[in-house]
């Protein structure tokens, strides 16, 4: 089976720090990773095509620095690895970023074979909207399975999968038939230690680069700012709370005598809570 | 990079979206509607917090408020056209068919793009649940229009445009963002980031019943069965009136445990910072944050959480916030209502010892008094 994974380089949120003066973001010297989600549907590709034969090819869009993480999938096991980057690309929002995966996934598709499932992550760390992945499903017309904890079974000969998907107050066993797209949930496997062949072959490996015309991207109105429906107007840093926490003195007092000003603290700005927490406590 | 094209490409164009026109096709999209979620006969409450979010914005732009209910026939359907009035709507859109019981992207996404295809909104607000995203990403994909995800704050500005505001860069920022030329304007807030509005018994009024075309052999995704979780408590933890959690602080997995005495003690829900679930010290489903849970309770005792920001944009809404760390400069005290400088892991012992012999029996008596 061929199997598309749709990935983001994303920047180390962890480091991320903001400029106290300028509230810009200060991306020098952050390091680069691939988006965390995004790894939980490359080990799950992995583990389709190690069980039902075939090939994983993924694909990220973005700027020419992004092939590192594509070299780091390959790493992992994958078999090809695409790089869409244009500059007609720059600025895009959800809608024009899938509209310009989605057009190379069909090129993916007509070069090296149709996909049977295209994965992405759950939701990128940069971004945390969780919409890429619905609006590739949508363009590309594939049955979108998001939120996927588990692959139960897959029918090939009769084009069925069945999952387990996350949702509101429980899981949902779903049936449905290949292509599709799924978004694989957090937590439901773990990204293997790449094989020194994988490591090896990486390094070699010619990464395919496309620009917006190479990948058959023929309206570019569709792409990048112009073709984002959603415009950002403005970027602030949040206010900050005008009073800090009322410290609780702690000099010279036992645990014991500290626990009870702490509680008589936030009863004395809660009264309805008393009776209410004595209640659900009895 | 684009080397083949022989031609000196042009620079992309400017920044079209700022254009203020909006083109003459989407002139007559009007009125402000929330998607009530349905899901196994219960109404999601964050549907409820939007229309008290919709409200203001309609009466701002002076139009109506419409619930757009998506249900099988039967008493749960109508309940919950019944509940969007009581939460403020004007007007109900209502498509009921078997082929709703279940949620699913396809007929679901189908009934929707139809009803604003019809009807034609201006704004259309849904819950960024599990459900809400999934629809909601495929319908703005089918509209080509825009799609704010996880917003924080709603408001209308001077020309009528909804302006989302909603956490960047981890919540480490905020952006505001338009969707000018295009409509109608999508945007999803999490569950508890809004006030929940005033109920207010009223009468139904005019309800606009929409009919799906499509047949149940025309889907082709089956719903097999369903599985609710066996902990209930984590569906309880962004709705829970107290809760207790911890961080990096606490020094060990095994020290959680005091969380969850203190918890217990005072019939509290329990939850995590983030580096704890990255740790894997706790399941995903007890993270508090910008990519957690959002709360809203009426106390909230954070032990050993040093308060990054993407922790606190979830619990902001909390009415009093109670910080235990070591460090006094820990960014939770700049926005926790009080704060102890202590170690939380000696602390919390003491605290639930205190909690007990506050609350029992015999003190309550003596309140009662």
């Amino acid at each position: 089976m061929h199997i598309v994974v749709s990935i983001k380089q994303v920047p180390d949120s962890a480091q991320i720090r903001v400029h106290p003066v300028t509230n810009t973001i200060m991306r020098q010297g952050v390091p680069t990773i691939i988006n965390p989600y995004d790894l939980f549907a490359l080990e799950e590709a992995l583990r389709l095509r190690d069980a039902y034969g075939g090939e994983v090819t993924v694909l990220t869009m973005g700027p020419p620095m992004a092939e590192d993480c594509l070299r780091k999938a390959l790493g992992y096991g994958a078999d090809r690895a695409v790089l869409l980057t244009d500059r007609y690309f720059a600025g895009s929002d959800t809608l024009a970023t899938s509209f310009a995966l989605s057009q190379a996934i069909a090129k993916i598709g007509e070069m090296f074979g149709p996909p049977d499932v295209v994965f992405t992550g759950k939701q990128t760390i940069d971004g945390d909207t969780a919409q890429v992945g619905p609006g590739i499903a949508k363009r590309l017309d594939l049955f979108q399975l998001t939120y996927v904890a588990k692959i139960a079974s897959i029918d090939l000969a009769a084009r069925e999968i069945t999952v387990e998907r996350r949702c509101e107050g429980g899981t949902q066993k779903l049936k449905s038939r290949l292509p599709c797209l799924i978004t694989m949930l957090e937590g439901t496997n773990e990204m293997r230690r790449g094989s020194i062949e994988d490591a090896l072959c990486a390094a070699r490996s010619r990464i395919v680069k496309w620009s917006a015309a190479e990948a058959g991207i023929e309206d570019l109105t569709k792409c990048g700012l112009r073709g984002s429906p959603t415009v950002v107007k403005r970027v602030f840093a949040p206010t900050p709370r005008s009073q800090k926490a009322v410290q609780i003195d702690t000099a010279e007092k036992t645990l014991r005598d500290l626990a009870d000003e702490l509680i008589g603290a936030i009863f004395t700005r809660q009264p309805a809570l008393e009776p209410e927490l004595a209640f659900e406590a009895a | 990079m684009s080397s083949a094209n022989p031609e000196t490409p042009r620079p992309p164009a400017g920044r079209a979206g700022m254009k203020k026109e909006l083109p003459e096709r989407f002139r007559d999209y009007r009125h402000v509607w929330v998607f009530i979620e349905l899901e196994r006969g219960q109404v999601h409450p964050v549907s409820f917090e939007l229309l008290g979010e919709g409200r203001k914005l309609a009466d701002k732009l002076g139009v109506q408020l419409a619930g757009a209910v998506l249900g099988p026939p039967g008493e749960a359907t109508q309940n919950a056209v019944a509940e969007a009035f009581a939460y403020g709507a004007d007007l109900v859109y209502l498509v009921e068919a078997p082929l709703l019981a279940d949620y699913r992207n396809e007929p679901f996404a189908k009934a929707m793009t139809d009803l604003v295809d019809t009807y034609k909104p201006e704004i259309l607000l849904l819950g960024a649940t599990t459900l809400g995203r999934d629809l909601a990403g495929s319908v703005a994909t089918t509209l080509l229009t825009g799609l704010t995800a996880d917003c924080t704050e709603l408001d209308v500005d001077a020309d009528g445009s909804l302006a989302a505001t909603r956490p960047t860069f981890g919540g480490s920022l905020l952006c505001t963002i338009y969707t000018l030329n295009y409509r109608p304007q999508m945007a999803t807030v999490r569950p508890r980031v809004m006030p929940m509005p005033q109920r207010a018994d009223r009468a139904i009024g005019r309800v606009i019943a929409h009919k799906l075309s499509l047949a149940e052999d025309e889907i082709v995704t089956k719903v097999l069965g369903f599985l609710p979780d066996s902990q209930s408590g984590t569906a309880n933890l962004a709705y829970a009136d107290v809760v207790v959690a911890g961080g990096l602080g606490l020094g060990g997995a095994e020290n959680l445990q005091l969380v969850k005495s203190l918890a217990r003690a005072i019939g509290a829900e329990f939850g995590c910072s983030r580096p704890l679930v990255q740790k894997g010290w706790m399941p995903a489903d007890r993270q508090i944050g910008q990519t957690g849970k959002t709360i809203r309770p009426k106390l909230y005792i954070a032990a050993g959480i040093s308060g990054a920001i993407q922790h606190r944009v979830g619990v902001e809404g909390a009415d009093l916030i109670v910080a235990i760390n070591t460090d006094p400069n820990a960014p939770i005290f700049d926005f926790a209502h009080l704060g102890i400088v202590t170690d939380a892991v000696r602390f919390l012992p003491a605290l639930i010892e205190a909690f007990t012999r506050r609350l029992s029996p015999h003190s309550r008596d003596k309140l009662a008094s």
